[in-house]
């Protein structure tokens, strides 16, 4: 039904439709045509699809309404003009033709109702998922964690890759500004992928067009969404809640590849996590810690901080007094963030590991050469409060 | 007139009780806002004209999205047309005045201190809010700037304002019409302004509730909407939403009252479908109350909820055809001319049916999960908004205003005005589908390359419109001081309403012995 649908509407209306895909095609300028995109995509899945499908259906049936419509008032307005039409008609109602008009909309909803409540419910069903995703929206980042019921989670952080220059017009813009990531997600090819989607500070909503996928990230509850992408590819999308400052620069990617190349990847991954693990219980020397600690600092800390700890939109660490004071609470400041200021609580974006050394890393360099340094189990016991 | 003329000076518009000067002070009032939450909307679509961050930072350009849609919303589009209801409500049945003269004035003088407030907090520590028109929290409670606070004072305020004119106007309409104006005679201009204020009376507590509990949440230690404390963020939204949908229908629903007026006085037919217009305008008003969760598509709501919530949105759609398809019955076979208020008027109807097909479109949830929080949204209302309600509005303006001043206005730069704003209109918010459909997000101040074209084009058109209104600013206040005086007290040709049977201008006190309505 909806595809004849679709067939005839866009048989009526083909001069309409010829001239969008002109204007679509970019005939003002030669870009690349998705310059000049006007329409949805129907995306790499089966689910999008159908979204796309009921989107044009519904579409349709408004430009036929439309141009029915329309063309009655225009027909009225130039027939009807008082130079031709002198003497105005004087009927006011009609109750036949008022019954009818609230009618027939209405059996042109449940034409609608119908493909839309099957979508629908077919959106909800998140059973039988073979991979579980943990999508968590941070100010302004994304954080992606596999779950694996027989081990440890795979999890990392996702940021802006797109440099400030680009940004701030001193540089040339590249074709992906702003939709680009240092680490995107993972995802296997023809595999049902589950998300559970939540937020750690304010709302944020996960948002991959080409996927199909919606939802909000609300602290304190987990929403469920799922996607099965039928091609490879990098798809792209951004945060569609208002979070805050940087709420515009908080893109997703998604590397969908083959389950060969996921089954790589993901086992890099895990013999990331069992290192990590390895690490939290060896003794570093200073020289590890502070080798280490240095590329935290230029990674997590030196936008705001300065790259030789001057201070920026954060304060100077060199010679501050968090530096130069009590240990305890310099990892407070790190773990926990500063309430009320752009300092951000690093204790869950940071491993240990990390932790320790860019601590030390910061008690040791910019000139302040305190001398003490930090193991990965001493973050650890902070944060379990001991 | 000179012995019950009005006082003279500050004191006349200070103390004034005359229904009269107190829609000429919000009809000003609103103007002005209009301008102001305009020039928000300039800085906003100048800082998109381009990719990348030229003009503003991230931050401020956050709080000119919030402080343009309160100020569209409570500054300039409500109290224009408690303006209107004002002014042409007691003369449209008949009456002398308001019910609750005294209360008048005090629900006009109550807004502009409270929007200097609301705008004071631009220049306060940590900016003005920047949480976006609907505020959701956790961004407006525990992330909020300082200036908060003072947003819900404001918030207050004026929906303190907006209840006593609602009270006022429920009160005059139910008691004073004039002998033999039963309800079903009403023009329908007092019509929807009647249902209009009962949807007032109902969710401005509700919004007031809202706000509470925030400044619960930020001042007192309560976890209304924190889920650290045993809250729910989602509360916020249903709560805001139960005020928020009725609240577009606050907006609109006066809107569709100045067309019914004005297109059967240019069609020199009566309106088709009185009786119909009234039920689908109390169908749509008890509508707007259980369709809130359309705009929690996203939030995770049960399916059930989601399905209700889905065909309940699209029922709307019913008894709003009814009403475009009786505008356009009441045109056909009539004698139509195209004066500016029809002008406006018929794109009124024309380009509000466009925003009602968009709405119809994210009326459908799975479809509504890709265009949510979209510029397919931000182009769909407003289509509604600004077409809906602006461009009925300055229909009311030019078709009144003869009445009010007793002075013509400038009919080539009326028509001057109505071609440049509608064509800067749709450029502007045309292009808006596209680039939602394409996946540009709402509220970004910096978008990839893909969506520059149509952004470009965008702001074009809304430097169009938004200079187009000083034009209409110009012709009013040149219809005060050079305007030729009206030929006849009926000004309109094909006039019906009570109105047009004083004189014009309209005297400072009319009706003080009842009209007979046969």
């Amino acid at each position: 039904m909806l595809q004849q649908a679709k067939r005839l509407s866009k048989l009526a209306l083909s001069p309409v439709l010829m001239l969008l895909s002109l204007v679509s095609s970019g005939v003002w300028a030669a870009e690349p045509a998705q310059r000049w995109q006007t329409n949805m995509t129907p995306g790499v899945t089966e689910v999008g699809a159908k979204i796309y499908d009921l989107h044009m259906f519904v579409f349709w049936i408004c430009v036929v309404v439309g141009i029915v419509v329309f063309g009655v008032m225009f027909y009225s307005v130039f027939a009807y003009r008082k130079e031709r039409h002198q003497e105005p008609a004087t009927f006011h109602e009609n109750t036949k033709l008022e019954i009818a008009w609230t009618i027939v909309p209405f059996i042109l909803l449940i034409f609608m109702a119908v493909p839309a409540t099957s979508t629908l419910i077919e959106i909800y069903n998140t059973d039988d998922a073979e991979v579980d995703v943990l999508v968590t929206g941070y100010q302004w980042k994304w954080k992606y964690e596999y779950i694996n019921p027989d081990g440890d989670n795979v999890s990392f952080f996702s940021n802006l890759l797109t440099d400030k220059a680009e940004i701030g017009n001193t540089e040339e813009k590249g074709s992906n500004y702003l939709l680009e990531v240092d680490e995107p997600l993972v995802l296997p090819v023809n595999k049902k992928i589950r998300f559970l989607v939540t937020a750690n500070d304010v709302l944020h909503a996960w948002w991959v067009p080409a996927l199909a996928v919606k939802r909000d990230a609300i602290p304190g509850f987990i929403n469920e969404a799922w996607t099965m992408p039928t091609e490879t590819g990098v798809y792209r999308g951004q945060c569609a809640e208002l979070c805050g400052r940087d709420h515009g620069f908080m893109p997703i990617v998604v590397n969908v590849v083959t389950d060969a190349e996921y089954q790589e990847w993901m086992g890099k991954k895990q013999a990331e996590v069992a290192e990590l693990k390895e690490l939290m219980s060896k003794e570093f020397t200073m020289d590890e810690l502070v080798a280490r600690g240095k590329g935290v600092y230029d990674r997590s800390c030196a936008a705001c901080h300065g790259a030789n700890g001057e201070g920026g939109v954060g304060k100077a660490i060199a010679g501050s007094p968090i530096a130069t004071g009590p240990v305890k609470d310099h990892i407070d400041v790190l773990v926990n963030g500063v309430p009320g200021t752009a300092m951000q609580a690093f204790g869950t974006q940071l491993n240990e590991v990390d932790l320790a050394a860019v601590i030390t890393y910061q008690r040791n360099g910019f000139g302040n050469n305190m001398g003490d340094m930090l193991q990965p189990v001493d973050i650890y016991k902070f944060k379990k409060g001991q | 007139m000179g012995a019950h003329g009005p006082a003279k000076g500050f004191s006349r518009w200070l103390f004034t009780t005359n229904h009269k000067d107190i829609g000429t002070m919000y009809l000003w009032f609103s103007f002005a806002m209009f301008l102001l939450g305009g020039s928000f909307a300039m800085i906003i679509r100048a800082e998109l004209f381009q990719p990348g961050l030229q003009i503003v930072q991230p931050e401020f350009f956050n709080q000119m999205t919030t402080m343009h849609g309160l100020v569209m919303v409570f500054g300039a589009i409500m109290p224009a047309f408690v303006g209107l209801a004002n002014w042409m409500i007691p003369m449209m049945i008949g009456a002398p005045d308001m019910a609750l003269p005294r209360m008048n004035n005090w629900s006009f003088w109550i807004l502009p201190p409270t929007f200097a407030l609301l705008a004071a907090t631009l220049f306060m520590e940590g900016g003005g809010p920047n949480f976006g028109w609907t505020f959701y929290a956790p961004l407006s409670t525990t992330y909020a700037p300082p200036s908060v606070t003072f947003f819900i004072f404001a918030v207050h305020a004026m929906g303190i304002s907006s209840i006593m004119g609602s009270i006022n106007i429920i009160a005059t309409v139910v008691n004073m019409r004039a002998p033999g104006m039963t309800y079903m005679k009403m023009p329908m201009f007092v019509w929807t302004w009647l249902i209009t204020a009962f949807l007032l009376v109902a969710v401005m507590p509700v919004l007031a509730g809202a706000v509470t509990m925030m400044l619960m949440d930020i001042h007192f230690g309560t976890s209304f909407f924190n889920a650290a404390g045993g809250g729910d963020p989602v509360l916020f939204q249903h709560v805001f939403w139960f005020f928020g949908h009725p609240e577009v229908y606050i907006i609109i629903l006066p809107a569709f009252g100045v067309v019914s007026e004005v297109i059967p006085t240019f069609s020199r037919k009566p309106l088709f479908g009185y009786d119909s217009m009234v039920y689908a305008t109390a169908s749509i008003a008890f509508l707007s109350f259980i369709v809130w969760a359309h705009h929690m598509y996203t939030v995770g709501l049960p399916i059930a909820g989601e399905l209700f919530f889905m065909y309940a949105t699209m029922l709307i759609a019913v008894p709003t055809a009814a009403k475009v398809f009786n505008w356009i019955t009441t045109m056909f076979k009539g004698s139509i001319t195209l004066e500016t208020p029809m002008l406006f008027a018929i794109a009124k109807v024309f380009l509000f049916t466009v925003g009602g097909f968009s709405g119809l479109m994210l009326a459908i949830a799975p479809a509504d999960f890709q265009y949510h929080d979209s510029y397919f949204v931000v182009a769909h209302f407003h289509y509604t908004m600004v077409a809906g309600a602006i461009f009925a509005l300055s229909s009311a303006v030019y078709y009144w205003l003869p009445k009010w001043t007793g002075k013509m206005y400038n009919e080539t730069m009326g028509k001057v005005h109505f071609w440049v704003s509608f064509l800067g209109f749709n450029l502007t918010f045309f292009p808006q589908h596209f680039v939602g459909l394409a996946g540009m997000p709402r509220r970004i101040p910096d978008y990839n390359l893909m969506f520059a074209d149509f952004n470009m084009m965008s702001s074009i058109g809304a430097f169009i419109y938004g200079s187009s209104q000083l034009l209409f600013l110009f012709n009013i206040v040149r219809t005060i001081t050079h305007g030729k005086p009206v030929n006849s007290d009926k000004v309109w040709e094909g006039a019906t309403t009570l109105e047009w049977t004083v004189p014009s201008p309209a005297p400072y006190h009319t009706f003080t012995t009842p009209p007979e309505v046969k």
